[in-house]
């Protein structure tokens, strides 16, 4: 009886340090929700042009509205991870999304998004019409836009103009693969220590399947015929990746089976390569303030083979979560953030090199930014203007997308196939070997869009 | 006579035999501290150098071969701490604190008792119970993501710190029993016994001997628990978003796919691995003292 007693005071003794604890922690964790609707919760990739954006939040956004913003950032896969799980539970965490523009078609028909057409797209001042037509495109389902961009991107080809004044090799404004693999060989070594090209080839749907699948569709390659048929081990397919996977390996960067975007951009920054094949987003970093390389980087159109042009289209849009608890706080952020408005004071306070910018036409007219760009934006606009998601190749598509192909099981199929690419890089395999398993990987998900 | 030269003898034998081991002695022990030094280099190396990098600029961080003698800068820390940014790293601190101290608190509040039940007054079949603490270790961490993020959905229990406080407490529990019931074993049963007889209740018997008798032991157990908790990102990750948001997640929020980002992320991981260093170089006294009395037995 007495052992029961104290053990009963001993019990109440540690009930009452959990009691405590919790409590103080709930106390901890609790949101004001008298404000609640007056705050918006913001998952955003980790980019340069999403860190500005957060530091310019609250002495003006939140100045002019009283909307207080809150921002997750994370790296890419994890954003993408955490997204996909935030909206497919419809967990209501967050209001805002960075969404691309392969996720938005998809997201759009599950029902996760809040239609923006009547709201943001619906405001005069927004001036829907002068975002790029084929942006504007990607961004929408069923015609109704599911999200606003906040910087768009294409691809195109960055070389060392006083490199290629020292070989003495003139580059094409509008080369084919072929030149460049001869380029890539001419300039391979003429600096001491500097390779011919970088080109990713990292594996990941969205590292060397970015170039690389561009790459496919100018060959005359796809990866779905129009009736779902997989193309991964057809003649044209296994040319191009033959001719990427040869380029990088006789004229490429060290390491390349291991180089994505950060790497190429860091081997182009210190010397170590004279091209680069990737998107138009490197060149605020390359031209910004500081690099090494500022004013030596010359800019084409992405190489062509079968196609007239091959250019990827890429996005970060704002999309808003249907089970988002502040619907028209975020509406109104997406206003401010993806608007002219935000873009001159981006130029106006941290400069035009930073404006998150190749989404609107108004920007590629603007006397400030064309001077600040004068080294690349006529290239970046044609290149962004150029680009057809819904044709991207000599043959009609099932599904949309350049550098992908818009449907949610891509990115886990092409992610597989990418290692086995990269692994014929690094010499592993062979590239047929690589794309026969990809074929059958690829042939699987088009069987189910067959039924 | 006889005696006094056989034993001048055996300790001449003894020295002799002395002289020739101890210069083998010395040479093994030096041998061993060698090799002592070399493992603990490999294993300092990459923290010193994460130190350094989070000194220099984002450039020179990013030149390979990578430069020792860079000039050095405090933009990493600054960006940390949202100069460059805009985001301050004070509510993932504090929130990071909350949750490892309280589910600390909370793991010695029931791992001790449990503890003693298990060692100084085992109950029935205690070495089951033991068991059964480690199975509950067996279990892949990810493979109960998906149910606890759906329980903590239905509950409204996502972005909060007591979800973390719970799920930091049961992961560490199991932890905390196994090496409690160890220090708790060290202590000889006629203390407790000899306690008893002078009077001393339980609640006298834990706070006058058991407790101080094995303060290396929870110092010991306390610092685990709070590492533990203070580094876990897995949960952390998935479970919260802006209001219970830990420095590890925050951490994670400089790696960046477009762009340098490696001396803003050895400035942070230094920033939040500081809190953790400090504990336990202030209990390092404690902590070697408990880890070897765990050890022993």
């Amino acid at each position: 009886m007495f052992k029961h007693s104290r053990a009963r005071r001993l019990l109440t003794g540690a009930s009452m340090v959990a009691v405590a604890a919790v409590a103080l922690s709930g106390c901890a964790a609790g949101g004001s929700s008298s404000s609640a609707n007056k705050v918006v919760n913001v998952l955003m990739v980790n980019n340069p042009q999403m860190v500005d954006l957060q530091k310019l939040t609250a002495a003006n956004f939140t100045k002019q509205t009283g909307i207080k913003v809150n921002y997750t950032l994370l790296p890419e896969n994890d954003l993408r991870a955490k997204a996909s799980q935030e909206f497919s539970s419809q967990a209501g965490q967050y209001d805002v999304a960075t969404l691309s523009n392969y996720e938005v078609p998809s997201y759009a028909k599950n029902g996760w998004l809040t239609s923006l057409s009547g709201t943001v797209a619906a405001d005069k001042t927004f001036d829907q019409a002068d975002i790029l037509p084929a942006m504007a495109k990607s961004l929408t389902s069923n015609g109704q836009i599911y999200a606003e961009p906040f910087y768009g991107e294409s691809s195109f080809l960055m070389y060392r103009k006083d490199v290629f004044a020292q070989a003495g090799v003139t580059m094409p404004s509008n080369p084919t693969w072929q030149q460049v693999a001869d380029l890539a060989a001419k300039v391979d070594g003429v600096v001491p220590g500097m390779k011919g090209i970088c080109l990713r080839g990292q594996p990941g749907w969205g590292q060397i399947f970015a170039p690389l699948t561009t790459v496919v569709n100018t060959f005359g390659g796809t990866w779905f015929n129009k009736d779902w048929s997989a193309g991964v081990n057809s003649p044209a397919f296994e040319e191009a990746t033959n001719f990427y996977v040869n380029l990088v390996k006789a004229h490429g960067e060290a390491g390349a089976a291991q180089s994505g975007y950060t790497e190429c951009l860091n081997n182009l920054q210190q010397g170590k390569v004279a091209m680069w094949y990737d998107s138009t987003a490197a060149e605020g970093t390359l031209e910004a303030q500081g690099s090494p390389v500022a004013g030596k980087i010359g800019y084409v159109a992405a190489p062509v083979v079968k196609t007239a042009n091959s250019g990827w289209l890429y996005t970060w849009a704002f999309a808003v979560q249907k089970a988002g608890k502040n619907q028209t706080a975020a509406a109104k952020f997406i206003e401010w953030a993806s608007s002219k408005e935000y873009e001159n004071l981006v130029g106006k306070t941290l400069g035009w090199s930073r404006v998150p910018a190749d989404k609107r036409t108004s920007t590629f007219n603007n006397p400030d930014y064309q001077k600040s760009a004068a080294a690349f934006y006529k290239q970046t606009q044609t290149a962004i203007e150029s680009v057809d998601p819904a044709n991207p190749g000599v043959q009609p598509r099932p599904a949309p997308g350049i550098q992908f192909v818009a449907i949610p099981e891509f990115a886990d199929m092409a992610t597989q196939v990418s290692q086995d690419v990269s692994s014929a890089i690094a010499g592993k395999e062979t590239v047929a070997q690589a794309l026969a398993k990809g074929q059958a990987l690829a042939q699987k998900v088009g069987d189910k869009y067959k039924k | 006579m006889t005696s006094v030269v056989t034993r001048a003898t055996s300790v001449s034998k003894a020295r002799a035999v002395g002289s020739v081991r101890r210069p083998r002695r010395t040479k093994r022990g030096a041998l061993l501290g060698l090799v002592a030094w070399i493992f603990g280099l490999i294993f300092v190396t990459p923290v010193l150098w994460m130190i350094l990098t989070s000194f220099h600029s984002e450039t020179s961080a990013a030149t390979n071969p990578p430069s020792l003698f860079a000039p050095l800068t405090l933009d990493g820390y600054a960006n940390f701490f949202g100069a460059n940014t805009g985001a301050s790293p004070w509510p993932a601190l504090i929130n990071s604190a909350q949750a490892s101290i309280i589910s600390t608190l909370l793991v010695l509040a029931l791992s001790i008792p449990a503890a003693y039940a298990l060692s100084i007054r085992p109950v029935r079949k205690w070495s089951d119970v033991m068991f059964f603490f480690l199975t509950t270790k067996m279990l892949p961490m990810v493979a109960g993501l998906l149910p606890i993020y759906l329980i903590a959905k239905a509950t409204g229990l996502l972005d909060s710190i007591i979800l973390l406080v719970i799920l930091y407490t049961s992961m560490n529990l199991p932890i905390a029993v196994w090496m409690m019931r160890s220090f708790l074993s060290e202590i000889p049963v006629e203390i407790l016994e000899a306690a008893s007889i002078d009077g001393a209740n339980l609640l006298t018997i834990f706070r006058r001997i058991i407790i101080p008798i094995s303060g290396p032991g929870i110092a010991a157990t306390s610092l685990i628990c709070f590492i533990f908790s203070w580094n876990e990102l897995l949960f952390a990750s998935v479970l919260t978003s802006t209001q219970a948001i830990t420095a590890p997640v925050f951490l994670t929020s400089f790696v960046t796919s477009q762009g340098l980002f490696l001396a803003k992320v050895c400035a942070a991981a230094v920033a939040v691995s500081f809190p953790v260093l400090v504990a336990g170089f202030a209990a390092q006294d404690k902590l070697v003292q408990g880890l070897s009395l765990g050890a022993v037995k």
